[in-house]
C-alpha cells in the first residue's frame, strides 16, 4: 500500500519534472505575459485605474474584456470562426493555419536538427533565401509540364539551401569558425544577392519591370496545388511539411545518421573516441538541416501566385528558432510548436480587424520561448521537483505496453 | 631555418599578404587599367569652413593605377615581414585600406565631386550605433558570455530614447532611460546564463525576438496614436568644439558632432585602457579566459560577469539612443534592422579589441553611407555588392584568420563551481 504510494507521489514527481509540464506552463506563461500588455495600453483600462480603489470593478472589467476580445479575436482567426454564416468559412481560419504553419514546421525541423547536434543553426533566413533563388529560377525561368515542374522546383529549393547550409558546415569543419557568426553573415550576403537578381530583368526580375525589385510569379505548373479546392488558399505544402515531419523522426530516431547526429550532439569528444568523424557529422548535419529548411523555401515560393519579393523570407528563419525552441527538437513536438506560431500568423488580421494590435503575439512567442530557455527558472518559480533519476514512469509504460502489447 | 623550427601557433601565415596583393591588383586592373575616364574632384572643405583648402580634381584612372601600385608595395612589404615571421602593424592595414577606399571613391565619382567631410562624417555617424553596440558586446564577450542581444538592447535603447526624451522634454533623462533599459536587457541575460546556466546563444536570440515584438507592440499601440506627445524627441544639438572644429577635414568630421559620436570616441579608448591596463580589466579578462584560474585566486566569477555584462548592456543601450535622439529623431519599428548583429560580427572582425573593432564599425558604417551615395553618383552600380562587402569580409576574416583571432577562451561556457 505505501509502496504503491511511493511509486504514484514517484511518478507524479517524474511527470512534473518533464519537459512536457515545464512546456504547458511556459505556454500559459507567455500568454499571460502577452495579457499583461494588452491590458497596459488598454486607454479604456489606464482611466479606470484612476479611480481604482473606489471602483476597482471597472478597472478589472476592463482588463477581463480586453484580453478576452484580443485572444478570442486570435481563436476566431486561427480556428474557428463561430461567427462565420456558412461551414466553409467557419472552418477557413483552421486552414490558413495549417497553410502558415507548414514553412515554419519544415524550417523549425531543419534548426532542431542542428540543436539536436549541438550545432546553432541562426542561418535559416540566408539558407531558405538561397532555396528562393533556386526555386524561383525553375519556377519562373523554366518550362516544363505540371509532372516534372513542380518536383523539379521543389528539388532545386532544396539543393539550393543544402548547398549554403553544407558550406557553413564544411567552413566550420575545416577552419574552426563558430558556425553563429558565419550563418548570421550569411543571412545578409544572401538577402542582398536575393535583392540584386531580382533589380536585373536579365537574372530574376519580373518581365514587366517596374523598377523594384520583385519577380514574377511562379509558372501554374510549377505551384503547390491546392488541397481543398478553391474554397481555401490551403495547399500540399501542409503535405509536405506532415511527411518531413515523419522522415525527421525516422531520421532522428531510428537512423543510424541520426544516432551519429545525437552521439555528436551529447558529447563530441566521446563520439570521436568512439570513430565517428565528429567534422563530416557537422557537414552533414549543417547540410541536412539547410534541406528541411529549403523544404520551406519551396513552400514559400511555389505557395503563392503572386511574385516574389525580398522580404518573402518573411522571417521563417527566425521564426522557425523559436519553434524548435518550444518543439524540444523533437518531431511531434516541432509540429505542435509550428500549428501554435501559424495560428499566430493566421489570427493577427482579425485582432488587427478588432483594434488589438497583432504584434502582441510576438511578445507572446518571445516570452514563452524565453521561460523554456530556462528550465530551472520554471521550477523555481513553481517548485516544481528536480528532474527524477528514477524511471517510474517508464517501468508504468512498459508494464501497459506488455500487457496489450504482442509479448 | 628557424622557421621550420616553429609551432604552427607561432608561425606568422601567409594569408594576409596574399589578401592584400589580390585586392591590389584588383585595384589596379579595375580601377586603373579598365578604369574609367575622367577627373573626380575631392572636395576637402565645405562652403562656410573657415579654412578653405582647394579643391583636388585628379584623373580617376590614374588614381586607380597609383592607389593599386602603392597597395601593392604594401603588400610585399608585408610578404617580406611574414618571411621573417614578423607580424603586418596595423597601420599598414589601415593605410592599405585607406588607398583602396580613396580608389574606389575616385572610380565611382569619375566626372563628379566627392565631399570628403560629408561622407567621412556620415559615415562616422552611422557606426557609432555599431560602434556602442560592439563595445557592449565586447565587454560581455570579454567577461564569457556571447551577447547575442545586442540587437534588442540597441532596440530598447532607441525606443526609451525618443519616448522618454518626448514625454519628460530632457535628453539626459532619456540617454539615462536608454542605458537603463539596455542595462535591464542585459540583466536578464546574465542571470539567465550565469545562474541558470541556460545556453547564452539561445537566451540572446529568444531576448531579440521579445524585445522586437515589445517594441514593435508598443509603436504599433501606442506611439502611432499618441506620435506627437510620445514619439516627438527631435534630435540633441550638434556641439562645436570651439578651435579644434576649424581643422580641415578633421574638424567638422570628428569635432562637430552630437554628444553620442563624442561618447563613442570616449568610450572606446577609456575600455581599452581599463582592459588592458588596469586591474579590473586583468580580472575580467581572466574570467574570460580561465574562470576557474580566476575563481582559485579569490575573483568572483559570477559577479565580474554580472556587472560587466550589465555595464556592457548600458554601452548598447546608448548607442540605440544614439540612433534616435543622435541622429534620425523618432523611433521606427524594428529600427535597428540588424545593427546589433553588425556589431556581433564587429566585435569578431576586431579581434576582440575595442580600437579594432571601432575601425570594423566604421567600416562598416562607411559601406552604409557609400551605398547611398554611390547610387546618386553612378546610377546604376550594384550597390547590393556594397552592401554585401562588410558580411564577407568577415566570413573571411573569421574563415582564413583563425588562428589570429581568437575569442576568449571560456566565451558561452557557464560556470559551476565545485
Amino acid at each position: 500500500m505505501s509502496n504503491n504510494e511511493d511509486r504514484f507521489s514517484q511518478a507524479l514527481k517524474e511527470i512534473l519534472a518533464g519537459g512536457f509540464t515545464r512546456t504547458i506552463i511556459s505556454v500559459i506563461l507567455g500568454f499571460l505575459v502577452g495579457a499583461l500588455f494588452m491590458i497596459g495600453s488598454n486607454p479604456e483600462f489606464i482611466e479606470s485605474l484612476g479611480y481604482f480603489f473606489s471602483r476597482p470593478a471597472d478597472a478589472l472589467g476592463a482588463a477581463w474584456s480586453v484580453v478576452n476580445e484580443g485572444y478570442g479575436a486570435l481563436f476566431k482567426g486561427a480556428i474557428y470562426n463561430g461567427d462565420a454564416d456558412t461551414f466553409v468559412k467557419a472552418i477557413k481560419p483552421m486552414t490558413e493555419t495549417l497553410r502558415l504553419g507548414a514553412p515554419l514546421i519544415l524550417a523549425g525541423l531543419g534548426l532542431g536538427l542542428t540543436f539536436r547536434v549541438g550545432l546553432f543553426n541562426i542561418g535559416g533566413t540566408g539558407q531558405l533565401i538561397t532555396g528562393l533563388i533556386f526555386a524561383v529560377f525553375v519556377a519562373t525561368r523554366m518550362e516544363l509540364p505540371f509532372f516534372l515542374h513542380l518536383p523539379l522546383a521543389i528539388i532545386a529549393a532544396v539543393v539550393g539551401a543544402t548547398l549554403l547550409g553544407a558550406l557553413v558546415g564544411f567552413l566550420k569543419a575545416r577552419t574552426g569558425a563558430h558556425e553563429v557568426i558565419l550563418t548570421i553573415m550569411f543571412n545578409y550576403i544572401m538577402l542582398y544577392f536575393f535583392t540584386f537578381l531580382m533589380r536585373d530583368p536579365a537574372l530574376l526580375q519580373e518581365q514587366a519591370a517596374t523598377g523594384n525589385p520583385k519577380a514574377d510569379p511562379a509558372a501554374e505548373t510549377a505551384l503547390l496545388p491546392l488541397l481543398l479546392g478553391d474554397e481555401f488558399k490551403l495547399h500540399w505544402g501542409i503535405i509536405l511539411a506532415i511527411v518531413a515531419v515523419f522522415v525527421f523522426w525516422w531520421l532522428m530516431e531510428r537512423s543510424t545518421i541520426g544516432f551519429r547526429l545525437r552521439m555528436v550532439g551529447y558529447n563530441p569528444d566521446a563520439a570521436r573516441a568512439a570513430g565517428i568523424n565528429v567534422e563530416r557529422t557537422y557537414v552533414l548535419a549543417m547540410g541536412l538541416s539547410a534541406a528541411f529548411v529549403g523544404l520551406a523555401a519551396a513552400n514559400q515560393a511555389l505557395g503563392t501566385q503572386f511574385g516574389l519579393t525580398p522580404s518573402a523570407h518573411a522571417n521563417i528563419g527566425f521564426d522557425a528558432i523559436t519553434v524548435a525552441l518550444l518543439g524540444g527538437s523533437n518531431a511531434p513536438g516541432i509540429l505542435l510548436a509550428g500549428l501554435l506560431f501559424g495560428a499566430f500568423k493566421a489570427g493577427s488580421p482579425s485582432m488587427q480587424v478588432l483594434g488589438v494590435s497583432p504584434e502582441v503575439l510576438g511578445i507572446v512567442q518571445g516570452a514563452i520561448v524565453l521561460f523554456i530557455a530556462a528550465p530551472p527558472l520554471i521550477r523555481a518559480m513553481f517548485r516544481l521537483p528536480k528532474p527524477q533519476t528514477t524511471n517510474v514512469l517508464g517501468e508504468i509504460r512498459d508494464r501497459i505496453f506488455r500487457k496489450g502489447g504482442a509479448k | 631555418m628557424s622557421i621550420v623550427e616553429l609551432s604552427k601557433e607561432e608561425r606568422i601565415g601567409f594569408k594576409s599578404p596574399f589578401i592584400m596583393g589580390g585586392l591590389g591588383l584588383l585595384v589596379l586592373v579595375f580601377f586603373g587599367l579598365l578604369g574609367r575616364e575622367g577627373d573626380s574632384t575631392f572636395l576637402l572643405s565645405r562652403k562656410d569652413d573657415v579654412v578653405q583648402l582647394p579643391e583636388l580634381p585628379v584623373d580617376s584612372s590614374t588614381l586607380g593605377l597609383v592607389s593599386g601600385l602603392l597597395m601593392l608595395a604594401i603588400a610585399s612589404y608585408s610578404f617580406v615581414l611574414a618571411r621573417q615571421n614578423r607580424k603586418s602593424p596595423m597601420w599598414l592595414a589601415v593605410i592599405f585600406g585607406l588607398l583602396g577606399v580613396v580608389a574606389l571613391l575616385g572610380w565611382l565619382a569619375t566626372g563628379n565631386t566627392i565631399p570628403v567631410a560629408f561622407i567621412a562624417g556620415t559615415a562616422l555617424v552611422l557606426a557609432v550605433p555599431i560602434m556602442l553596440g560592439a563595445m557592449g558586446g565586447l565587454m560581455c564577450e570579454r567577461v564569457g558570455i556571447t551577447n547575442i542581444a545586442i540587437e534588442a538592447q540597441l532596440l530598447t535603447g532607441a525606443f526609451l530614447a525618443a519616448v522618454v526624451a518626448s514625454i519628460t522634454d530632457s535628453y539626459t533623462l532619456g540617454i539615462i532611460a536608454a542605458m537603463i533599459g539596455g542595462a535591464l536587457v542585459s540583466m536578464v541575460l546574465a542571470v539567465f546564463s550565469i545562474k541558470f546556466l541556460a545556453q547564452q546563444i539561445i537566451v540572446g536570440v529568444v531576448l531579440n525576438v521579445l524585445i522586437i515584438g515589445i517594441t514593435n507592440f508598443l509603436y504599433q499601440q501606442w506611439l502611432t496614436e499618441d506620435a506627437e506627445n510620445v514619439n516627438f524627441p527631435g534630435t540633441l544639438d550638434i556641439i562645436k568644439i570651439p578651435v579644434l572644429s576649424d581643422i580641415p577635414v578633421i574638424g567638422p568630421v570628428i569635432f562637430e558632432n552630437r554628444i553620442t559620436v563624442f561618447a563613442a570616441l570616449v568610450i572606446v579608448p577609456t575600455l581599452y585602457f581599463v582592459l588592458f591596463k588596469t586591474k579590473l580589466g586583468l580580472r575580467a579578462r581572466a574570467v574570460g579566459e580561465h574562470p576557474l584560474a580566476a575563481d582559485t585566486v579569490g575573483i568572483s566569477v559570477a559577479r565580474t560577469r554580472f556587472w560587466w555584462v550589465t555595464i556592457g548592456g548600458m554601452s548598447a543601450g546608448l548607442g540605440g539612443a544614439a540612433m534616435t535622439i543622435g541622429g534620425g529623431g523618432a523611433f521606427g519599428r524594428e529600427m535597428a534592422g540588424g545593427l546589433g548583429f553588425i556589431a556581433l560580427a564587429v566585435v569578431i572582425l576586431g579581434r576582440w579589441h575595442p580600437i579594432s573593432a571601432a575601425f570594423a564599425a566604421l567600416l562598416f558604417g562607411f559601406s552604409i553611407i557609400l551605398r547611398i551615395w554611390a547610387n546618386q553618383v553612378s546610377p546604376g552600380f550594384p550597390t547590393d555588392f556594397i552592401a554585401m562587402v562588410p558580411y564577407a569580409v568577415t566570413i573571411i576574416a573569421v574563415v582564413a584568420f583563425v588562428g589570429q583571432s581568437r575569442p576568449p577562451k571560456a566565451l558561452a561556457i557557464p560556470y559551476t563551481k565545485g
